[in-house]
């Protein structure tokens, strides 16, 4: 393995070791997707229930948007949550003094990132389909396009609220919870961007995760595979996760002048 | 070639200079004493030299490399441990070591956490949590951890604060043989005189982040004329020069 694999590997074995160890963090995990899924299941079941074939497909829609929004949410959490836990420990002095480059504590962030993001999900995923008939696997292969642009948005996201964490310290720990729900009306995760008035849909363009959800709902109501807004979704990916690189390893500069490395956990 | 060398090292914070024009070099093999009261420039200047902090001016070499330019190189071959940083609490000391021999690139992992382990006593501890130990179990486990890597230069912030008398002349005795057997560059921040005057082969005293006094432990004692280097630290940091203290 080379050096810098090594490195990524060892921040993750830190955060694997406490994860086996607790089973109430694996289980917080897995809680709040399921609980998630549960609302939204019997929501569904509710709709298909009163509202005949149609609502078959709008119930699948939703709990497809429940699922689909989950993976970006748990990444994005993931990431964060990861680099707090840094924090919280009082353990980052540490790892900045150690050979890690700044771009390997990213890939490891990502990497715990992913693994939170499944832990948390394939439980959802799988009530869905044990409790609804809801199979999100039948979506086909296109599903794993789906899970790679909402999971690079959800890191885009993350290295934001790093960047805001490295210059206004723990006081913008919160974020790490609440950002991306504040990007939620603009996804488009239970509704059409059409049904937006003008100027959110404006703003729904620029996101992401609008085109996944718009491809997700020509899978599952028209059953094609709507290219045109997944490439719009790969683009947009490319733009955010650019621009919070460029602000990642400006804060991260700016962070080493003002001394926050010293001082981000008091 | 000096292990460290600084040059006309300042850090400013908005209207505070933590650091003003400091110099200095340590030479391989040596061990540096940074002395000085809270607020001297101490923490501040290990900061720079470890790379948590960008010096407003002046540069910083370590084994050759410019901090400024080529520091991962460096840090490599360096190691830092203090009592103030901590290591994750809620993971075993042996898992925190692994932690942090991935992170150095240390071969035969479990050879070396072994090894460290019986020389620091710390056997019986590594399946426990890092968290459920003792003061000075955990400034053991720091000062393994620091040495994971068999450092070229260790940097070490008050390396025996909190160990019963025991202990700390254990660590420092531990301390006196490693550098002996591995040539290791040791810079040493401590309020604890008698340790500066075993360990240190030359001592910067700092006030106000900037260098008031340099030499040998005996050339303070001599300079000053007292009897141990807690007198002269409290001349210094009273305000009264060499001259003043003698007569």
């Amino acid at each position: 393995m080379s050096l810098s694999l090594r490195r990524i590997w060892g921040l993750m074995f830190r955060h694997i070791a406490l994860y086996r160890r607790s089973w109430p963090r694996l289980v917080e995990l897995a809680y709040w997707p399921i609980l998630q899924m549960s609302i939204w299941g019997f929501t569904a079941n509710f709709l298909i229930q009163r509202g005949g074939s149609n609502a078959t497909m709008i119930g699948g829609a939703v709990m497809g948007g429940v699922l689909l929004w989950e993976v970006a949410l748990r990444s994005q959490m993931g990431m964060s949550i990861t680099f707090l836990e840094e924090i919280w420990s009082r353990n980052l002095g540490h790892v900045f003094v150690s050979p890690l480059r700044p771009w390997e504590l990213v890939a490891a962030l990502i990497g715990m990132s992913m693994l939170r993001m499944l832990a948390g999900v394939i439980p959802a995923i799988a009530l869905a389909w044990v409790l609804y008939a809801f199979n999100l696997l039948s979506t086909g292969p296109v599903l794993v396009l789906f899970f790679a642009n909402l999971m690079v948005m959800g890191w885009a996201v993350a290295l934001g609220v790093i960047s805001l964490i490295l210059r206004h310290g723990a006081g913008a720990e919160a974020l790490a919870w609440s950002v991306l729900f504040g990007i939620t009306p603009f996804s488009a995760v239970f509704y059409p961007v059409s049904v937006l008035p003008h100027v959110a849909r404006e703003i729904a363009f620029l996101v992401p995760a609008s085109h996944v959800f718009e491809g997700m709902r020509a899978v599952l109501l028209d059953g094609h595979i709507a290219w045109d807004e997944l490439v719009l979704a790969m683009l947009l990916n490319l733009v955010w996760l650019a621009g919070a690189i460029l602000i990642f390893r400006r804060q991260f500069q700016v962070a080493r002048i003002r001394g926050a490395l010293i001082s981000i956990g008091e | 070639m000096d292990a460290i060398t600084v040059s006309h090292l300042s850090k400013r914070y908005d209207d505070t200079l933590a650091v003003d024009d400091v110099s200095f070099s340590v030479a391989r093999g040596a061990t540096l004493g940074l002395l000085g009261g809270n607020g001297a420039g101490k923490t501040t200047t290990i900061a720079m030299l470890l790379g948590l902090l960008v010096p407003s001016s002046g540069s910083i070499h370590v084994l050759g490399h410019d901090m400024a330019r080529n520091r991962f190189a460096a840090l490599a071959r360096m190691n830092f441990s203090s009592p103030y940083v901590s290591l994750p609490s809620r993971i075993s000391v042996r898992e925190n070591l692994q932690v942090y021999a991935q992170l150095y690139g240390v071969r035969h992992t479990a050879q070396r956490i072994a090894e460290l382990a019986r020389e620091l006593d710390l056997t019986g501890l590594l399946d426990r949590m890092a968290g459920e130990l003792s003061a000075g179990q955990k400034t053991r486990v720091a000062l393994a951890k620091s040495l994971i890597n068999r450092p070229d230069v260790l940097l070490l912030d008050e390396p025996t604060a909190s160990l019963d008398p025991d202990t700390g002349d254990l660590v420092r005795s531990w301390l006196e043989r490693y550098r002996a057997e591995s040539g290791c560059t040791i810079l040493l921040a401590s309020h604890n005189m008698a340790e500066v005057e075993r360990l240190c082969s030359d001592v910067v005293m700092l006030k106000k982040g900037r260098i008031v006094d340099h030499g040998t432990p005996q050339e303070l004692l001599d300079r000053y004329g007292r009897e141990d280097l807690e007198d002269v630290f409290l001349d210094i940091a009273r305000g009264r020069t060499s001259l003043e203290a003698r007569t």
